[in-house]
């Protein structure tokens, strides 16, 4: 899902920059020393979990787990993720220095926003907690992938078709992650609730 | 699995001061990314190569990581000479190739290796240790370098607790396959890595609060500017102006 750089243009890497340096400062604000630790473990267990491959027929897909992050830490996702796609970008080269900013903002944005709209349903017993979960994995990967497509056509009308290619081979891994995302939270939420108690400002 | 690769070695980009490079990496990246025409790219890969052989990074290295990365160049020259519209460099039966997106994904090809070229050379040549204290050096917030420290420092820590969960998986013969169970599975796994880490970040926090953490880390060796570095730094900045002017000529 990263863009590799020197492929967008330059209003769409100083806008995609400026939302992330924003949200970056407000997921600050609401990290205290105190739970940056935790923030930090949290951002290199999604690392690690882009290195994870998942059988899908006769291939293989990554997971992303941008949306647990969303549900997880809430504001504190902007930070988290520019932290680990930096550090990727440090050890495999994936993005770069410059597209950091746009690929940031195209992981964490749509991860908060799953977890605006979610989280209120996230604890409740049964199938609304399943399906709350389910949908924040499916979801926030598909509004990252439409994200990087919103900024593939922003770049040159001529991306607009490869943009849609991008959104549909990125279908089975919504599926995917929904059902991992659920499994995880339904985990977390039996064994450590108080993991979730990351996003709420102190 | 995790390893810096370049970081090891004994070139003037191994001893050179961290904040100078990543500011001359990104003026770079920047100047190559937003040119429109292949003559400022040429330069740029030139310069990216030059900087490469006085590197003396492992070549073998280099050649397998800029594989990987052209994965997503890979995808582009796939969909984009088929998708892009405009005038028909070629037709194959239904397919016709448009000349417009041969030239963008050729120029995007060429970018994107130039650019990786400089990340290598200038940010990849040091730890990610010494990065974070580069950073910091550049104003960057303490608390984002702080975050990126202990990212870095736990990752290698979270990627052997998983990797012990998921063996001992594979010894109770769990064999992955495309159905609920791996997913369910894998999620545990990976769900119960995060509860460990979780613990144990609770447990680092108490322990270093008690040792007396103010929220800053210091480093062994302090990172000084030298003349060398400044040399270079100018250099950098006048093959940047250079790359620029070349897109107007």
């Amino acid at each position: 899902m990263h863009i590799s750089e020197g492929v967008l243009s330059a209003s769409v890497l100083a806008g995609g920059g400026a939302l992330t340096v924003i949200g970056t400062i407000i997921g600050l604000k609401r990290v205290s020393y105190d739970r940056i630790m935790s923030v930090a473990i949290l951002s290199s267990a999604f690392f690690v979990a882009s290195l994870v491959h998942l059988p899908v027929g006769p291939g293989s897909v990554h997971l992303l787990l941008n949306g647990l992050m969303g549900l997880i830490l809430g504001w504190a996702c902007f930070p988290a993720l520019l932290a680990a796609l930096f550090l990727q970008a440090v050890f495999f080269q994936f993005g770069g220095i410059i597209v950091l900013g746009v690929n940031t903002f195209n992981m964490a944005a749509p991860a908060l926003l799953c977890s605006c709209f979610l989280r209120p349903w996230l604890f409740a017993p049964g199938f609304k907690g399943a399906a709350a979960a389910y949908v924040g994995g499916f979801f926030s990967v598909l509004l990252s992938s439409l994200c990087v497509a919103f900024c593939l056509a922003l770049t040159d009308e001529g991306f607009i078709k490869t943009a849609g290619i991008l959104v549909a081979t990125h279908f089975p891994i919504m599926i995917i992650e929904g059902f991992v995302t659920m499994f995880i939270v339904s985990f977390l939420t039996r064994v450590q609730p108080d993991i979730f108690q990351m996003a709420k400002p102190r | 699995m995790l390893e810096e690769p370049f970081s090891r070695g004994d070139s003037f980009f191994h001893r050179a001061n961290p904040g100078m490079k990543i500011i001359s990496a990104a003026a770079l990246t920047l100047v190559v990314a937003l040119s429109r025409d292949f003559v400022p790219v040429f330069a740029g890969l030139f310069v990216s190569l030059l900087l490469l052989v006085f590197a003396r990074l492992d070549s073998r290295m280099v050649f397998r990581r800029m594989l990987a990365v052209n994965g997503f160049i890979a995808f582009l020259w796939l969909t984009l000479p088929l998708t892009y519209g405009g005038d028909v460099l070629m037709s194959v039966g239904p397919l016709a190739l448009s000349g417009g997106g041969v030239r963008l994904a050729a120029l995007i090809t060429l970018k994107s290796n130039a650019i990786f070229l400089f990340f290598i050379v200038l940010v990849a040549t040091s730890t990610v240790a010494e990065l974070g204290h580069g950073l910091e050096a550049l104003q960057m917030p303490p608390k984002l370098c702080f975050l990126m420290l202990f990212t870095y420092r736990y990752l290698f820590v979270i990627s052997s607790e998983y990797h012990r969960l998921a063996r001992a998986a594979v010894i109770r013969c769990f064999n992955p396959g495309t159905n609920r169970h791996t997913y369910r599975t894998y999620a545990h796994l990976f769900a119960m890595t995060l509860v460990k880490s979780w613990n144990r970040s609770q447990r680092v926090r108490d322990a270093m609060l008690l040792r007396g953490f103010n929220g800053r880390f210091y480093p062994m060796r302090e990172q000084t500017i030298t003349g060398l570095d400044r040399v270079f730094f100018a250099g950098m900045l006048v093959t940047v102006i250079i790359i620029a002017l070349m897109e107007f000529i």
